[in-house]
């Protein structure tokens, strides 16, 4: 084959990769944009003074940070655990963590009945459990995002070379004073990343919330009910409101977490 | 000082047995060995990072076997630095001496020393992932020394730095030795690194260390016959049979004070070998006629190979006298060397 010929077949295939992968993503922007343009700037108005809409954002925000916040006391340690120690049966606990992604939703919520429900243990404690509590909100957000905060930290902390915490032990660091002054702040961006990723997705968790909790309603349920009730339009000013607030958020956060800005090597001036 | 009594090292792939090693008051010892026998493993184990699955590690005195890492006054400089890249070179250094409690004005002034030993007081303020790999190597030795440790463990400090460099550094670990009253246990795979800084080397070779000696001693009386080879040294031959000092070799008859029945081999070094375009009669017992098979320069010498018979010796000639013997491939020349300069194992 000629040198000519095979450039041109490489022309090809760069074509087609980019063909094929922009031809995605517009089929993630396309229908956020639209529903974006839907909404008259009036419709907008109406959904952002709206009470009950601002009340379930509010919700659903704190719900799911809490959610996060608290996930992470147990999630972090257990990310360190994992990609730090070799015992038997970790990968039984990786598959294990992965489990929430791949079940159903609604299953998962029916799931969390057992735990929160008003026959589990919770239920009898407290009366009605956590049913239809901000409580057993964050909970139903919390099994269904877990996943995110650890795989994303202990991807983290695996990034960090085991010889910088052995070269700190043997300086004269603890165990403890290792992990706060090499691990964490060498992978907080992974951890926050990760939090970032735990938050965002229970914030747009539907099906095992609604399970827990129709009321009180968080944005999704809301956004769903008014669907429902009220047509279309009447629903898509929250949503775009939801996902403008959730977006905003997003960006910030993952600007704060960015990767350092390279540094060059050496003095160009010295 | 320090005295591992039967260590056994079962960890990853490694597995090390019974391994007895002692180490005195303000030395340089060096183990050198080929990679891949678990000198770094060894040095872990010492600093207390994993434990050891028998044995007992003493150090003046006391049994530390099973104290943890941060308890010991040792530390450790890895050949990739592991220095800490969230923090200055400043705070690289004071790392230790803070964790440690040690007052702020102490912390400063060990600094400004060090850096100063090391002559990196310009880096001070420097992110570690701008500095160059020698410089990055001074910090984790100024890093290390900042906790004033006993026992410096050095993993092969010097292997990935380049020859200037490498040069440099290693007359600084000489002299930084000198300068402190620590002792340091320093791997590598290098030589030369070996002879030039060890004042003791021990070679440690699959799964234990054969021998442990001065660098002359070692180089003029290895052990046994692995520590030869690794050793690279050249002419050393197997023997077929010994009769009265006299080694059976191929075919050849070599002459050696120091052969026993149960000689297996003998060295002779190619500097003591005398290479002449006539025979002559001397004290020396051994002299062969051969041909120059071919040579190669070494330092600033030249190594030339002879075959004499089926007996192949290499003989280490300075450039004029490879002028005057007019040595070409093919060359007819005599080897002789004395009986006792045969080396037997």
């Amino acid at each position: 084959m000629t040198d000519r010929g095979s450039a041109r077949r490489n022309i090809w295939f760069e074509l087609v990769l980019n063909l094929l992968g922009i031809g995605l993503l517009f089929f993630i922007i396309v229908p956020l944009a639209g529903m974006l343009l839907a909404t008259s700037p009036s419709d907008f108005a109406q959904a952002a003074t709206d009470r009950e809409v601002l009340v379930s954002i509010r919700l659903t925000l704190l719900c799911a940070l809490s959610a996060t916040l608290v996930a992470a006391l147990g999630g972090i340690p257990l990310a360190y655990l994992l990609a730090r120690k070799r015992f038997p049966g970790r990968s039984l606990i990786l598959a294990i963590i992965d489990l929430p992604i791949i079940i159903p939703h609604s299953a998962a919520g029916i799931a969390l009945l057992t735990v929160v429900g008003r026959n589990s243990l919770f239920g009898r404690l407290f009366g009605q459990g956590l049913m239809g509590t901000a409580a057993g909100i964050a909970v139903a957000m919390a099994f269904v995002s877990l996943p995110f905060l650890i795989n994303a930290a202990r991807e983290g902390f695996s990034s960090v070379p085991e010889r910088l915490e052995r070269a700190a032990r043997t300086l004269g660091a603890s165990p403890a004073r290792t992990f706060f002054t090499i691990s964490l702040p060498l992978s907080w961006r992974s951890i926050l990343s990760g939090m970032i990723l735990m938050w965002a997705r229970g914030i747009s968790e539907f099906g095992a919330v609604i399970i827990i909790a129709y009321h009180p309603m968080t944005t999704p349920i809301l956004i769903f009910q008014r669907f429902n009730d009220f047509g279309l339009r009447y629903a898509r000013s929250a949503a775009v409101l939801l996902v403008l607030i959730s977006v905003a958020i997003f960006v910030l956060l993952r600007y704060i977490a960015r990767p350092p800005r390279p540094e060059t090597e050496g003095d160009d001036c010295a | 000082m320090l005295e591992l009594r039967g260590v056994d090292i079962r960890l990853g792939g490694f597995r090390i047995e019974s391994l007895d090693l002692a180490l005195e008051e303000n030395e340089y010892f060096v183990l050198l060995g080929p990679s891949g026998v678990g000198k770094t493993v060894l040095l872990e184990i010492i600093a207390g990072l994993h434990q050891p699955t028998a044995g007992r590690i003493l150090f003046a005195g006391e049994e530390i076997t099973k104290q943890p890492p941060e308890r010991r006054p040792f530390a450790i400089v890895y050949q990739d630095y592991a220095l800490f890249p969230h923090l200055s070179v400043e705070a690289n250094i004071g790392f230790g001496p803070k964790v440690q409690r040690v007052p702020g004005d102490e912390i400063e002034r060990r600094c400004a020393e060090l850096l100063h030993l090391l002559d990196i007081t310009s880096l001070k303020q420097r992110r570690v992932a701008t500095l160059s790999g020698g410089e990055q190597q001074r910090v984790a030795l100024a890093r290390a020394l900042a906790i004033r440790p006993r026992l410096l463990l050095l993993d092969e400090p010097l292997s990935a730095l380049d020859g200037n460099i490498r040069l440099r550094l290693r007359n600084e670990l000489k002299r930084i030795h000198e300068g402190s009253n620590a002792v340091f246990l320093h791997v590598t795979h290098d030589k030369e690194e070996a002879m030039a800084l060890g004042d003791r080397i021990g070679v440690m070779l699959g799964q234990r260390v054969h021998q442990v000696a001065r660098p002359h001693e070692l180089f003029h009386n290895p052990s046994d016959i692995e520590v030869t080879r690794f050793l690279n040294m050249t002419n050393v031959i197997a023997v077929d049979s010994v009769t009265d000092n006299v080694c059976r070799v191929g075919g050849a008859e070599i002459h050696a004070a120091g052969a026993v029945d149960s000689t297996s081999h003998i060295w002779i070094k190619p500097e003591e070998i005398l290479l002449s375009k006539l025979p002559f009669d001397s004290s020396a017992r051994n002299q062969f006629r051969g041909t120059v098979t071919g040579w190669e320069p070494v330092d600033r010498l030249l190594m030339v190979k002879m075959h004499c018979g089926k007996l192949q010796l290499s003989s280490l000639v300075t450039q004029a006298s490879f002028d005057i013997l007019g040595v070409d491939r093919g060359t007819e020349l005599f080897v002789t060397f004395k009986s006792s300069a045969v080396h037997c194992f």
